[in-house]
């Protein structure tokens, strides 16, 4: 059915339409709003028997739903930020044991300082934990994300984030189709576990392995994973059969034909990225986009069959490691090895900074110009960087940066002084 | 060495008296046992932990009708009972973390809520560690939220696992490789360590006891009643560890029944809060006894007699006795 | 003020159009001073970014007019719209107003008719009643069909109520 509905509410709505079994709730904004959905689902009888538990951390949510899971129940959780880092060792062992568990990240920064705005670093401190990754482009994406997610996860018995934009996407009211019940079900077939706590049939979740076995045990995590690269593809062709629109996939070019400079990036800025596009074609500049929805498994033939013809590359992400760059640059030039195709990296909207149409087209133009650092901070100011290197520079205790830099900007607790 | 063989240690209780009704014999005692935690397993001579847990496990099954399902946390228990490529559990069972045993059982039990299976019950067990430290967060949820879970702790007093460190469950004085017999007062800290079975009970739970290996047929009998309760159990089992203690294997069950003895560990039950039972001493028993057989307590006793430590510790077991009258 | 984007986007939607409505983020905390955007156009909106340069400024608490740069963005050829009972003279803005076309700014005493028909002061009903007297962007009686999908049942008929008398208070003007 067609709404203008908040993301949050459509995704919850959506997850209520897969059936899972066991939902585990801990609130942590922006993903809150999903939960509180799910919750008034569960009470109204709307997810059949589904279990609806109220847990005391994101560590405590994700085990709840491991045990659900090896319980042969279908269980989801949600979370973002502090919450996912919190719930780390819970989210290594829930891909290390194969249970196809769906998460959906509301992404949002990671603290300090505390920010509770949208960016990358959350699920990309995760990217390697074993699980697959989707990037949500729009909120209805988000929401068919997750139908593929709960199918894929189970095909292949391997847990699934989709991560949605927090605020941009989970707080965003859009017109948006939220699927009826017969298309998922059609879609989306019970739970069959490879794996089952079974009084008849008693087996050992979760033993020991050593030496001898753990490489063996990790090749076949990865193979499931080289799995994917194939199966992403054919769910999401036999969803747009049933459902009558093209959602999820590992790539999706835009523009991308004969165009010189490609575009690289992740999530809802990819909606400002295409206008950009647009923009700078009109004008005659060779560009294009391509989105990854899949960053694990890496598409790397995909991306790479698309990016053999670009002259230039740019990466544009929501997340940077510390003495490195980019992260998602990184996989990119995996992809292209072999290729001299230059490849700059723009780090973008951290924290929440609007990542506008009019500082694209400006970086984007100076990238096909060649005249573009790597990487490149969207809007980064250097008068505040300046004059905080020249504040430590002055004294040792030259005190926290964080209320240095508000106090400068006349901004103390959010307010102008 | 050969041990004389002391009938006096088992007495009446003897786990599977053959003098007992057949209805009062212990689950152990039975020849359709279900062997849960079967033999072959790595445990140490003379583990504590591994006794209690067998008789733990083949008590919940056959209150469950075998039809049970064991969540472990990270630990001895875990680590001994699963060499690649073997196991020695002879029921479902899961392992996934350290710290979220409880947590997992939760969504265990959430499971087979989901799929109308309520005919197969949920234990979770761990150690001290597992359970008073890094698993305490997911405990209190498990147990607020009253989740029909039994969780059963095998409280060896430290870390074993990993070298015999301290857990917030090592007694005072107690030397163990983080707290090491070294300086003004050597061994654990007096004034810290919980109290979890105290713990459980402020969460106001249908029931919590303690236990002990030196007393399996009432071990037993707490496991049976704690299945037969729907909600939240937790059953806190004091079990005394060679390596960890330095104490002999052979002297295990003794050790732990002058825990009991002594006042030291206490046995009772309590239900929704309040203490509804205690096992009252029946040879009370000075705390040097217990604590002289005991390497982790040597420096109390060598070079010299620490008077002063010893009576700080008699404080504590006299306190318990007190509190919990158990001479009445 | 959020709700009160999200029930124009509602608007919006039930008259064919796309529309986007999301806040300017933050904690949940009354009383903070809140900013919410609204897209509407008739093709999908992909534009990601905050609202920087709005065709129409609803002002719903008066009051931050002398702490906040409201108006930074907004083009002599947007539209106006306060929730007060005083004149632009009152406020002082008289000399900022003259900028505008005549028919592009008002000011509304939403807080007043939401006493009036709801009993509460909850302005944001009778500011879309208002925003569509204004604007034309929208039609009254879609209006009133979000608010009553928003507030079922009375809550729903009253606050309907104020928007009309908002709308016809501007359309009287």
């Amino acid at each position: 059915m067609l709404k203008q509905i908040e993301g949050s509410h459509a995704i919850a709505e959506t997850i209520a339409l897969c059936r899972p079994e066991v939902i585990c709730a801990y609130p942590i904004t922006p993903q809150t709003h999903i939960v509180e959905r799910l919750s008034e689902l569960t009470r109204t009888g709307d997810i059949g028997n589904c279990q609806y538990i109220n847990v005391e951390s994101e560590f405590a949510a994700l085990s709840v739903a491991i045990g659900a899971s090896a319980a042969g129940a279908r269980a989801y959780t949600a979370t973002s930020s502090q919450g996912l880092l919190f719930m780390t060792e819970a989210v290594y062992n829930a891909a290390g044991l194969g249970l196809p568990i769906v998460m959906t990240i509301g992404n949002r920064a990671i603290g300090a300082p505390i920010n509770i705005w949208n960016d990358h670093s959350d699920s990309m401190a995760l990217r390697d934990a074993g699980w697959i990754q989707f990037y949500a482009e729009t909120n209805q994406e988000a929401v068919d994300l997750h139908i593929q997610a709960f199918r894929l996860a189970e095909r292949l018995s391997v847990p699934v984030m989709v991560c949605v934009d927090g605020f941009i996407l989970t707080h965003a009211y859009e017109r948006i189709e939220v699927p009826e019940p017969e298309p998922v079900d059609a879609y989306l077939p019970a739970f069959e576990p490879v794996q089952v706590l079974d009084p008849d049939d008693p087996v050992t979740i979760g033993a020991m392995v050593g030496p001898e076995a753990f490489t063996e045990v990790r090749y076949l995590a990865h193979h499931k994973h080289l799995q994917a690269i194939d199966v992403i593809p054919e769910l999401s062709t036999e969803f747009a059969d049933v459902f009558g629109r093209q959602a999820g996939g590992l790539i999706r070019p835009y523009r991308t034909e004969d165009a010189e400079t490609v575009v690289i990036g992740l999530g809802s800025v990819m909606g400002t990225i295409k206008e950009t596009v647009d923009e700078m074609r009109d004008d005659g500049v060779s560009i294009g986009a391509v989105t990854i929805v899949s960053f694990r498994p890496f598409p790397m033939l995909a991306l790479r069959v698309a990016l053999e013809n670009a002259k230039r590359v740019i990466v544009v992400e929501k997340c940077f490691a510390d003495g490195l760059g980019g992260i998602v640059v990184g996989s990119v030039r995996m992809a292209l090895r072999g290729f001299s195709t230059p490849i700059y990296t723009v780090i973008a909207g951290l924290g929440g900074r609007p990542i506008t149409q009019a500082s694209l087209r400006q970086t984007f133009g100076d990238a096909v110009a060649d005249k573009i650092n790597d990487p490149h901070f969207l809007d980064l100011d250097w008068a505040v960087i300046d004059r905080e290197l020249a504040r430590g520079q002055d004294k040792r205790r030259s005190g926290p940066i964080a209320e240095n830099i508000l106090r400068e900007m006349g901004l103390v607790g959010g307010k102008p002084v | 060495m050969t041990q004389r063989i002391k009938f006096y240690q088992t007495g009446t209780l003897t786990v599977g008296n053959r003098l007992l009704d057949e209805d009062n014999r212990t689950v152990q005692g039975t020849v359709d046992r279900s062997n849960s935690l079967t033999s072959g397993h790595r445990a140490c001579q003379g583990c504590g932990e591994a006794l209690g847990a067998r008789y733990v496990v083949d008590a919940a099954m056959r209150a469950a009708g075998d039809r049970l399902f064991a969540v472990n946390a990270t630990g001895c228990l875990e680590v001994f009972s699963t060499p690649y490529p073997e196991s020695s559990w002879q029921v479902p069972w899961l392992h996934s973390l350290f710290g979220n045993a409880p947590a997992v059982a939760t969504g265990v039990r959430a499971a087979l809520r989901a799929k109308g299976r309520t005919d197969i019950k949920v234990l979770a067990q761990g150690g001290d560690g597992g359970t008073a430290d890094i698993g305490f967060g997911c405990l209190s949820g498990m147990f607020e939220r009253n989740d029909d879970v039994l969780y059963v702790c095998y409280d060896n007093e430290a870390y074993m696992n990993t070298g015999v460190q301290r857990s917030g469950s090592t007694p005072p004085a107690a030397r163990t490789s983080t707290t090491p017999a070294a300086g003004a007062a050597p061994g654990n800290v007096f004034g810290q360590g919980k109290n979890v079975p105290r713990i459980a009970m402020a969460h106001g739970i249908p029931y919590v006891a303690t236990a002990s290996v030196a007393d399996l047929q009432d071990l037993e009998a707490k496991v049976t009643k704690a299945m037969n309760i729907d909600g939240a159990r937790y059953i806190h089992v004091h079990v005394p560890c060679p390596l960890g203690w330095g104490s002999a294997p052979c002297d295990t069950i003794k050790l732990a029944r002058l825990a009991i003895e002594t006042g030291l560990f206490p046995l009772y039950e309590a239900e929704y809060g309040d203490v509804t039972d205690v096992t009252p001493i029946r040879r009370r028993m000075p705390v040097e006894d217990y604590l002289r057989p005991q390497k982790r307590f040597a420096h109390l006793f060598r070079p010299d007699l620490d008077a002063e430590v010893l009576a700080q510790i008699q404080k504590i077991a006299d306190d318990n006795i007190e509190k919990l009258k158990l001479l009445d | 003020m959020v709700s009160a984007a999200e029930m124009l986007s509602i608007t919006a939607f039930l008259e064919g159009a796309h529309a986007q409505a999301f806040p300017s983020f933050g904690s949940e905390r009354m009383g903070a001073p809140v900013v919410a955007f609204c897209r509407i156009d008739d093709k999908e909106i992909r534009l990601r970014e905050p609202v920087m340069t709005p065709d129409v400024l609803i002002v719903q608490d008066p009051t931050l007019l002398h702490q906040v740069d409201l108006f930074n963005g907004l083009d002599t050829r947007g539209y106006l719209l306060i929730n007060t009972s005083k004149s632009y003279l009152d406020l002082g803005l008289g000399d900022y107003v003259d900028r505008f076309p005549p028919h592009h700014i008002c000011t509304v005493a939403a807080t007043k008719w939401a006493m009036e028909y709801v009993g509460r002061p909850l302005p944001n009903a009778a500011l879309l009643g208002a925003f569509a007297g204004l604007t034309y962007r929208v039609k009254l009686e879609s209006v009133q069909t979000a608010i009553r999908q928003k507030f079922p049942g009375k809550l729903g008929d009253d606050n309907a109520k104020a928007a009309a008398r908002a709308y016809d208070s501007i359309r009287t003007n």
